[in-house]
């Protein structure tokens, strides 16, 4: 553990199949990290509703009190933010890398680092330790890779699904929590409101257009088989040959490190 | 080679001269109709009764001479050049920013360069700017007009920082009307926030369709879609237009007129770290060494998974076998792998267990049967004792990993 100033930004989310109010899961995973580097000096905020019952499982993940910067519903909440951490002396933020509902556009993390003039990691998987004013930590990167980064505190990370799950929140816990609420001026979202909010239609499947000027290429494209035939077989070989041809070609595609 | 037809009268004269030395090296053995001294056409019905071994192996006589004749006549097959669009003087751009993984325009990238394409129209222009080497040879035909690109050693690994002012510098000397960039975890979603964030610019995010002024994009957990008017700055999820594919372009290379001003990076990227294949998910690894009823030593198996360092999987037969974990099963059952290259070793490839690898770029099989589907599907098969390849194959690796060391010593 550290003694990091660490605050987490949460949202409240939506459940995949019912729709109804959960905690999101990508911010769960940031409260996760946060927990498990700072314990319960973690501070979280949220800009939203206070009176919102989904905020409360949060607290069930063992914290004892949760700050809301109150706003109305499609107001912006990157000013009242950032304002506040300009004045909290966050040296780590940590949110998640989308929202759950609403525009959910991933633009947050990148506007408050932007705004706070602190760099931004995205993708955080894990801090590994920190010392001298920067902290090196991992990235994840797609197929489970991971990079080592050193960063300049303090700075914006962003936590996707490849950080540790979210721990259970406990019903005592998030009944005893305490919600704070302040109050700060609403800024309305101009932009947003040029653009309508649907249901998600299906994406139209892509059709294979063939593009074929004679009747013998239509013929050819139509019976063409998908792929194979066009292996090589290594048949009769020493199992030393065998494996040097494997070898060669785990080589050349650069899986082997 | 030209088509004006040459006649060689001397040849001709000769090939007529049954007693001439060099009569037999010009009789050229299928042709059936030729044009006589005195121009009118012969025949030899003997070679056309003769007849050809068709493509399915049948004898065929085809008495139009048409089969016949391909082997003098030019093959009228010629490479099809697709009209070249040229934009002399472009009223506008657009910019698209590619992901290039492995160094070429992966199918993401051509769906973009199709949506800017269309974004152009016939007055503008495409330009892509690319960062870094590339291997990509067809940058005409997946429609780029203007290829800028970014070469230099600030670029190279992990530094979003010095790309967003490198594209702000494009920004600044082409203006372009909209900036293109692929909504992927691979880069192009971070670094087009990045930009997104850094031009001020509210970006259209996750954008699936663009027609006319209006796009859609998905919002929040993708339970919904957003409807706006179309952004400068536009996020595409992949399949979001056809890619180019009815017109030739010019890629005409261009400069960046003033150099990128260096910034002292903040964050420095420290390299790639080891990862412990067992822990990377199976549906998303990269290489998979996966194993069915031909292991019989499972021992080695497990050896030689850690020393290529690869996930394991297995078929249904071995899982049922109890010789691995229900979670490591690869098919319809199983896990959908993505897999870049997945060995293969004594699974013979029922269809559930192909389906299941269909995403696989390069399969490799090893396998006693060669008969069997998987060696149909696979890019290289090795026809041969499962246990001794794999014992061969350890020690192979462990040489090579052997004299990298000593090599870095």
């Amino acid at each position: 553990m550290t003694d990091l100033n660490i605050v987490a930004l949460v949202s409240i989310g939506a459940h995949p199949a019912s729709g109804r109010a959960r905690r999101a899961e990508q911010d769960a995973r940031a409260v996760e990290l946060g927990l498990r580097l700072a314990g319960k000096r973690l501070r979280v905020l949220h800009a939203g509703n206070p009176r919102e019952e989904a905020l409360r499982s949060y607290l069930g993940m063992g914290l004892d009190e949760l700050a809301v910067l109150e706003q109305p519903a499609g107001a912006d909440a990157l000013p009242a933010l950032a304002d506040y951490l300009a004045d909290a002396g966050a040296q780590l933020v940590l949110t998640g890398s989308q929202a759950e509902t609403g525009e959910g556009s991933g633009m947050l993390p990148f506007l408050l680092a932007e705004r706070l003039g602190w760099p931004l990691v995205v993708g955080l998987a894990e801090v590994e330790k920190v010392e001298d004013g920067s902290a090196q930590v991992l990235q994840a990167l797609p197929r489970g890779q991971r990079r080592r980064l050193r960063v300049r505190l303090p700075f914006v990370a962003s936590v996707d699904s490849a950080a540790p799950g979210a721990r259970q929140s406990a019903f005592g816990p998030a009944r005893r929590g305490r919600i704070e609420a302040h109050e700060v001026a609403v800024v309305e979202d101009q932009l947003l409101a040029a653009s309508t909010l649907q249901p998600a239609r299906p994406r139209p499947k892509r059709l294979k257009v063939i593009k074929a000027k004679t009747g013998a290429e239509r013929m050819k494209a139509a019976t063409a088989k998908a792929a194979g035939g066009t292996g090589q077989v290594l048949k009769d070989v020493s199992p030393q040959a065998g494996a040097e041809a494997i070898f060669k070609l785990l080589l050349d595609e650069g899986v082997l490190r | 080679m030209s088509e004006i037809i040459r006649r060689d009268p001397r040849a001709e004269w000769i090939a007529r001269n049954r007693l001439h030395p060099l009569h037999a090296a010009l009789q050229s053995q299928n042709q059936t109709v030729w044009i006589g001294p005195n121009g009118i056409v012969r025949k030899n019905p003997h070679a056309i009764a003769a007849g050809f071994i068709g493509p399915a192996g049948i004898k065929r006589i085809d008495r139009s001479g048409a089969q016949q004749g391909t082997g003098t006549r030019r093959s009228a097959s010629v490479e099809v050049q697709l009209p070249l669009h040229v934009v002399e003087q472009p009223a506008y751009y657009v910019a698209v920013v590619p992901d290039m993984v492995g160094g070429r325009l992966s199918s993401h990238d051509k769906d973009l360069l199709g949506l800017a394409r269309r974004l152009a129209g016939s007055e503008g222009a495409v330009l892509a700017v690319v960062f870094g080497e590339h291997k990509e040879s067809a940058f005409d035909s997946a429609g780029v007009d203007r290829l800028l690109l970014l070469d230099g050693e600030q670029y190279q690994g992990y530094a979003p920082e010095q790309r967003v002012l490198a594209l702000r510098a494009v920004d600044n000397q082409f203006a372009p009307r909209h900036w293109l960039l692929p909504d992927s975890r691979t880069g192009g979603g971070e670094l087009g926030r990045r930009l997104a964030a850094s031009l001020g610019e509210r970006p259209a995010t996750r954008v699936w369709q663009a027609e006319g002024e209006r796009c859609v994009g998905r919002a929040g957990a993708g339970q919904q879609d957003i409807q706006r008017p179309l952004a400068r700055l536009i996020l595409a999820a992949a399949e979001c237009a056809e890619p180019v594919s009815e017109t030739r372009h010019e890629a005409r290379p261009v400069e960046l007129a003033w150099q990128v001003a260096r910034n002292l990076p903040r964050i420095e990227d420290l390299g790639p770290v080891a990862v412990d294949p067992a822990q990377i998910p199976m549906a998303e690894a990269e290489f998979i060494l996966s194993g069915g009823n031909g292991v019989k030593d499972w021992e080695l198996f497990h050896r030689a998974a850690s020393a290529l360092g690869a996930t394991e999987g297995a078929s249904r037969v071995a899982v049922d076998d109890g010789h691995m974990p229900r979670s490591r099963q690869v098919g319809a059952t199983g896990t959908w792998v993505t897999a870049r290259v997945y060995l293969a070793v004594g699974i013979s490839g029922a269809i559930q267990h192909l389906q299941g690898i269909g995403a696989c770029d390069k399969v490799v099989a090893v396998n006693l049967d060669p008969g069997c589907d998987m060696i149909k599907r696979a890019d290289l098969s090795v026809i041969g004792d499962s246990s001794a390849i794999l014992q061969a194959l350890i020690e192979r690796v462990a040489a090579w990993r052997q004299e990298g060391r000593r090599d870095a010593a």
